[in-house]
């Protein structure tokens, strides 16, 4: 099982190491080629406005929509719930429209106000997850078969569409790795499924 | 709920990585910027190749401008105060500027001493020469560092020569049997926890940019293949004659920093537009270099 980081911009080494430490291999994903080579895609925190603009300058869009459609699994981090997100709020730019969504970037306010939160996420167990907000997103609308498995002040934080995996936190900055686990099952899952089918073929 | 962690002040700076951040002196440049590709911007009144011709005393910027720069862009908005020079923190803090930093390139307040960084909820960054000053820095409680350069020279040699001295001297940490680490951390003027730390990781426990100097795309790649994290770009934009073309080929550039293939089309797409006019160094008096000042 191979995971690949998107690695156009953001915090593509810690993404790396915490699928390291969750026991998966995992790569830089800058190119399609890179992207040909994965099992599963971690979408990592950064800037979304940036990062859209270079997924369409380096043809990087239409591959990962299609390879989500075709099953492969998709976890995008704060910036990466963004630009996976049907639509942004207050923002009027194409997105990669993979999940039922519409966030609002920097909601929780600006740097002053990114904060450290234990966060209740009954999908990871009981323990509250050491959530790391940095001027982050919150999830203002879920479609009908979106899963809200979190929330913070009344507003979806972590939610799930079949194959993909939404976080308005950083779990790439702590040392807790249960939801680099829950994604690394998603995608163990994924790759069972896609196994089924070719030999159902 | 916490705010204003250590994790949280260095977390800012990790979403920054592989990311330019562009100095800009008006809501509209900050606007070709983010429109360019831009991480974030540096809210500026005069960029350095300004304040070097104005001379003079360079403070902090007018309130009024950074909030329009503010205003103007999604992005983070990061603003310079003088060396030392706290009560402009405290205000930068209390208008809700994402980033303070503590620049050289501004008139020092404090001939001795950088602020305590550690009760602010803003981070900073600030400016580093050799890993003795970024070291100090950090425990002043700097979340972000960035090699100084020369800024406004639009000369990459002393960004060059600054990113090298950092990087070389991780690497001899890394290699040093651990009986020599008291003396080495002495010999540079940095804690021994923090020596300590750097020999294990091979790196800075924040992360490190890389200022003063960059005009081209190529000395973009150049200095992302050095080992910074991240560009600042200062004059290098709006000094060039297509601000929104080196904006952009810059940041294309930064992103594929090891593909020699795609920092040729980014130089392409300059045409024959020029970069901003560069000056020797070297020809420069003691007292015109902005890197010395602050240690």
């Amino acid at each position: 099982m191979l995971v690949g980081v998107l690695a156009l911009q953001g915090d593509v080494d810690e993404h790396i190491a915490a699928l390291h430490r969750a026991g998966a291999e995992a790569i830089a994903v800058k190119t399609p080629a890179d992207l040909e080579r994965v099992d599963g895609l971690v979408i990592p925190g950064g800037e979304s406005t940036t990062v859209m603009k270079l997924l369409d300058r380096f043809h990087l869009a239409a591959p990962i929509k299609a390879r989500v459609k075709d099953g492969m699994p998709l976890w995008g981090t704060c910036m990466g719930m963004i630009v996976a997100a049907h639509d942004v709020a207050d923002l009027d730019q194409p997105t990669l429209d993979l999940i039922d969504i519409t966030v609002r970037r920097n909601a929780f306010g600006r740097q002053n106000e990114s904060a450290e939160i234990g966060l209740p996420v009954a999908a990871l167990g009981e323990e509250p997850f050491p959530a790391i907000f940095i001027r982050a997103p919150w999830i203002e609308r879920t479609g009908p078969s979106v899963e809200l498995l979190a929330e913070r002040d009344g507003h979806g934080v972590m939610v799930r569409q079949r194959d993909v995996l939404g976080t308005s936190f950083h779990p790439e900055l702590t040392s807790d790795a249960r939801v680099h686990a829950y994604f690394l099952k998603m995608v163990a899952e994924a790759k069972k499924n896609v196994g089924k089918t070719s030999t159902a073929a | 709920m916490e705010t204003g962690t250590v994790t949280v002040k260095r977390g800012l700076a990790q979403m920054l990585k592989g990311g330019v951040i562009m100095d800009v002196v008006t809501p509209e440049q900050a606007a070709i910027a983010q429109e360019a590709g831009a991480v974030a911007v540096m809210a500026l009144e005069r960029i350095p190749s300004d304040i070097r011709a104005a001379g003079g005393v360079a403070r902090m910027s007018s309130i009024e401008l950074i909030q329009g720069i503010m205003d103007a862009v999604t992005i983070p908005v990061m603003a310079k105060v003088r060396i030392g020079h706290f009560a402009e923190a405290q205000v930068l803090q209390s208008i809700g500027v994402d980033y303070i930093d503590e620049s050289e390139v501004l008139t020092p307040a404090d001939d001795l001493y950088h602020i305590d960084k550690h009760p602010f909820t803003t981070p900073f960054v600030c400016g580093a020469r050799d890993l003795g000053e970024a070291l100090r820095r950090i425990t002043e409680g700097a979340a972000m560092i960035r090699s100084k350069g020369e800024a406004g020279s639009g000369n990459i040699v002393e960004a060059v020569r600054h990113i090298r001295a950092i990087r070389d001297t991780i690497s001899a940490l890394t290699v040093a049997p651990k009986e020599e680490l008291v003396a080495r951390a002495r010999d540079i003027g940095a804690s021994y926890e923090l020596v300590r730390d750097v020999a294990e990781a091979g790196k800075l426990p924040v992360v490190l940019f890389c200022a003063g100097g960059v005009s081209t795309p190529a000395d973009a790649a150049l200095m992302m293949q050095l080992g910074a994290e991240g560009i600042f770009v200062g004059s290098g934009i709006f000094k060039s004659n297509d601000p929104k073309k080196f904006a952009r080929a810059i940041v294309d550039a930064t992103t594929h920093f090891n593909d020699p293939k795609i920092v040729a089309d980014a130089c392409r797409s300059l045409g024959t537009s020029d970069a901003m006019p560069g000056i020797d160094v070297r020809k420069l008096a003691e007292s015109e270099l902005l890197a010395t000042r602050g240690n």
